[in-house]
């Protein structure tokens, strides 16, 4: 059959500065470079390309550049090229197309319409560099009303358990099998050199990673993959998986041959075959096996950390964290529908789900609504791109943020949405030991924390600037906020006021 | 619906006689708006329950005069009515007449009303159309009281939320017992004198005069700002205001003035009178230790200070302030962590000062002594004698409201016998 699916880029070779040197050809796994000893010089199958970039940094003269495949569509508005492309595809597979990372669709992004506030005159801003300038959070549920001994300064019964972070963020949920072991032992490395915590997502935990259980947050998901006493007692917290933004509804399925041995070993399965996480768990068909699920953990655990369930921002999501409140969730994590993945059918990825930004102030309020806000830890995922988005997330209500793909990215990440194929540049979301090799967890975790250092005293500044000297008074201080190109519903979910009101 | 954008009751101002023709600014009024002030404050206070005239605190606070712009003055004043002292007294601003028939009947519905009466007033040249203002001392009424299902203070609270809220042209200025507000549009100083305030007797004055940046408008927007036996004088801009009002609005909490120290004050009504906590504590919680402080204690304070951290998080109160909150127990003055507003504290004997400026405090007292600023973040807790008394006795453990048994049930004749359950 003949294939009518085109290259999607071209790689742009300038020919008087390739020295024919051969890294572009030894950089590119997908095989798109080729030094041509007989031509004389380097030719590009251009159709291989993904756009991952590592040959444009690789590349000693500068010699590369990738741009997209200049084919014009039909003109028409409705049946764009990609559209055709993604028919075209189906039609000679019979398949579902698959992708990665988060939704690329042009949705709006509320977090560029909200903007934030700083002081003049009637209250002073604070200078971060002399002042102090606090960015810790405990997470956990609280009671509404502590007992304490005011004389002897004791507590009359112990805080139920909590995990505290230097900074309101942490490293969202990817598995060992989904990411590599260096990626996630980069940010093992880097949650304790800051503070914070790593999910281990549902591909268990790592022995060489145990060292760094204490700022794990393990998971477990609708496969139950790694989930043994040892793993739920060795970590920070744990975290039921219910959703991701990424793919609502659906569950996951890491094909066999990426099964290796030391998947298999951690996730506790048999070498090379399929790892099927069902879409439900399949013990929880309603809230109140939910509740079922919580309390297991928290016995097996001798209620001795948080329990946090995630779920994707669906349409009812405000109704569903006030039951997961109820249901014993100390932490309640909602996933955006631009949360990034490793693997998701493009459909589910493009098409369901809702903007972080309007779950997050729904859930919000609907918790204030049932005053339970203050007895649970609400954490906000799904495309976090910078330190503002992470002060508008928390002014909107959030105790503190999960990111993902910001971390990755700092890792070598292009977003090149090829996860799924294994074949990661920059050994990030591969297997393959030689691809695995490029990525230098020590190397790696430096820089993300440099990243996160930076966001930090970026989120310092903004704090000071709006004369706040502690997150705890940034949260769901919404005053902080204006929207603008905003229509009065989204301002009234957001429950924020226009600009110049 | 989402809370923070629902309308807020747009206060009408009556066409009809009794109107006043002044309110009708242009700009918002307080409540529709957020107004940044800033103040003077001042309080004088006698820890043995002397009482003394309303003299000293005028004079005090007229020294500040520059610290304040017309816009807003007020006094609240403890243990002026002892032959009522058992009884909520209802000081009430009305707009128009129409709004005092609505409160009246309000009233007679849910308290039984001891007296009744204007509360007398004098001209002052700079007081122009002040509303038209009354005092009840009044009980709950005891069959609703009963089957409210609340405690006394709560239900007391919650019709002085529904008069301020739903009542058109009406204010609760205070709501206290054994004390009572005066507060208006005006320069303090003329504010007092409107009120006759040198003819009351109180062991406890505080007093304010405010800077707001825009004209508020009416006069129950003035300060003291009361709730029950709380009075609260603040100056500063809290920039933790929508962090603590969506905590407060959570509990029943209405914040419809939109001001510091309308937060500021359900805050430590959450805190002292639901949760059981001291004043002090309370003070505590909203200007917490930093965790710089915290991490260098010892481990079983630090996980006490952590603890209160953390679960009141949202009552951590940032941003300049500092505040003076008069109760039946006594004074209580606060700052914020960093210090960023002054407030200075001298004694005499049993008298205890407090003002924004040195000279407030020196111009009523030159021999004051142990002079000093308020520290960041330390509060500074003036209590009657008998309470420090009384408090030595009391169980160091908070018990809250909801844990108590209601008075009104337990203290009714005969009171029920112990039984020995079969």
């Amino acid at each position: 059959m003949l294939d009518y699916v085109l290259p999607r880029y071209r790689v742009m070779r300038d020919k008087d500065l390739c020295i024919q040197c051969g890294v572009c050809e030894r950089s590119c796994s997908n095989e798109v470079h080729h030094v041509d000893e007989e031509l004389g010089r380097v030719t590009a199958n251009n159709a291989a390309c993904v756009n991952c970039q590592r040959c444009v940094v690789m590349c000693p003269t500068q010699a590369l550049a990738i741009t997209r495949w200049p084919q014009v569509d039909s003109g028409s508005s409705n049946w764009t090229l990609e559209t055709m492309q993604d028919i075209a595809k189906q039609a000679q597979t019979g398949a579902v197309l698959l992708s990665s990372m988060g939704n690329p669709k042009p949705y709006p992004i509320y977090w560029d319409h909200l903007l934030l506030n700083a002081s003049q005159v009637t209250n002073p801003s604070i200078d971060p560099l002399r002042e102090p300038m606090e960015t810790r959070v405990f997470l956990g549920s609280r009671p509404e009303i502590l007992k304490v001994n005011e004389r002897d300064e004791k507590l009359s019964a112990p805080l139920p358990p909590q995990i505290r972070l230097d900074v309101p963020l942490m490293f969202s949920a990817m598995s060992f099998g989904s990411i590599s072991l260096n990626a996630q032992k980069a940010l093992a490395m880097a949650a304790r050199e800051l503070g914070t915590f790593f999910n281990t997502g549902e591909g268990g935990l790592h022995r060489d990673l145990e060292r760094y259980a204490d700022c794990a947050i393990v998971q477990v998901a609708s496969g139950r993959f790694g989930v043994d006493p040892h793993y739920l007692g060795a970590a920070g917290a744990i975290e039921i998986k219910i959703g991701q933004g990424a793919k609502p509804g659906i569950g996951g399925h890491l094909p066999g041959e990426k099964i290796s041995e030391e998947v298999s070993r951690t996730r506790m399965i048999p070498q090379g075959t399929d790892a099927i996480s069902p879409a439900p768990h399949h013990d929880i068909y309603s809230i109140e096996d939910l509740r079922q699920l919580v309390f297991s953990l928290k016995e097996a655990t001798g209620y001795s950390k948080p329990v946090a369930v995630k779920v994707a921002a669906v349409h009812n999501v405000a109704a569903i964290a006030s039951g997961m409140a109820r249901a014993g969730a100390d932490i309640i994590v909602i996933d955006g529908f631009r949360g990034g993945t490793g693997a998701a059918p493009k459909r589910i990825r493009d098409n369901v789900g809702i903007p972080i930004e309007l779950a997050l102030a729904a859930v919000d309020q609907r918790l204030r609504d049932e005053s339970i806000r203050s007895t649970v830890s609400l954490v906000a995922a799904g495309s976090i791109r910078s330190s503002a988005d992470i002060v508008r997330a928390i002014a909107l209500g959030a105790d503190a943020v999960y990111c993902a793909s910001a971390p990755l990215i700092a890792l070598g990440c292009h977003q090149c949405q090829d996860c799924s194929s294994g074949k990661c540049n920059w050994g990030i979301a591969t297997q393959r030991s030689d691809l695995v090799r490029r990525l230098n967890p020590e190397i790696a975790a430096e820089r993300v924390v440099n990243l996160v250092h930076g966001w930090t005293h970026e989120i310092k500044e903004m704090m000071g600037g709006m004369g706040i000297n502690a997150v705890d008074s940034l949260r769901g201080n919404r005053l902080m906020l204006r929207g603008v190109g905003l229509n009065e519903k989204e301002l009234e979910i957001l429950g924020v006021k226009y600009a110049g009101e | 619906m989402v809370r923070s954008l629902r309308k807020l009751p747009r206060r009408k101002i009556c066409e009809n006689e009794g109107s006043h023709p002044m309110l009708e600014t242009k700009g918002p009024r307080e409540g529709q708006v957020r107004i940044p002030s800033g103040c003077a404050i001042a309080a004088i206070m006698d820890r043995t329950g002397g009482r003394h005239d309303g003299g000293d605190i005028l004079k005090s606070i007229a020294l500040m005069h520059d610290r304040s712009n017309g816009l807003g003055g007020g006094f609240a004043a403890y243990g002026i009515y002892p032959e009522y002292k058992e009884l909520y007294a209802f000081h009430i601003m009305y707009e128009s007449r129409e709004a005092r028939a609505e409160t009246e009947a309000y009233l007679d519905k849910y308290f039984m009303s001891e007296k009744q009466e204007r509360i007398p007033t004098e001209p002052v040249a700079a007081i122009k159309n002040p509303p038209d203002i009354w005092r009840y001392f009044v009980a709950p009424h005891p069959m609703r009281l009963a089957n409210s299902g609340l405690d006394e203070a709560e239900y007391t609270m919650q019709h002085v939320f529904h008069i301020n809220g739903k009542i058109d042209g009406a204010f609760v200025a205070s709501s206290g017992k054994n004390m009572g507000a005066f507060k208006g549009v005006g320069y303090p100083e003329d504010i007092g004198e409107f009120y006759r305030i040198q003819d009351y007797d109180a062991w406890a004055w505080t007093a304010h005069g405010r800077f707001p940046t825009n004209t508020p408008g009416w006069w129950g927007g003035a300060h003291p700002f009361t709730l029950l036996n709380w009075s609260v004088v603040h100056n500063g801009e809290i920039s933790s205001y929508d962090a603590n009002r969506r905590y407060v609005e959570q509990f029943g909490y209405d914040c419809e003035l939109q001001t510091d120290t309308e937060v500021i004050t359900y805050l430590f009504d959450l805190l002292a009178r639901r949760h059981g906590f001291s004043q002090e504590t309370a003070a505590h919680i909203m200007a917490a230790p930093s965790w710089e402080d915290i991490d260098r204690m010892p481990p079983e304070e630090a996980a006490y200070q952590t603890a209160l951290r953390t679960v009141y998080s949202s009552a951590l109160v940032n941003g300049p302030f500092s505040i003076i909150i008069g109760s039946d127990e006594g004074l209580l003055a606060l700052n914020d962590r960093l210090k960023l507003r002054a407030l200075m504290a001298a004694e005499k004997g049993p008298m205890v000062y407090l003002a924004s400026e040195q000279a407030a405090i020196e111009i009523v007292c030159p021999d004051a002594e142990n002079v000093r600023s308020i520290e960041g973040g330390q509060p500074f807790v003036v209590q009657l004698d008998s309470v420090v008394a009384a408090k030595a006795r009391e169980s160091a453990e908070n018990c809250p409201a909801r844990e108590k048994p209601f008075r009104h049930e337990v203290e009714v004749h005969p009171r029920r016998k112990e039984r020995a359950h079969a």
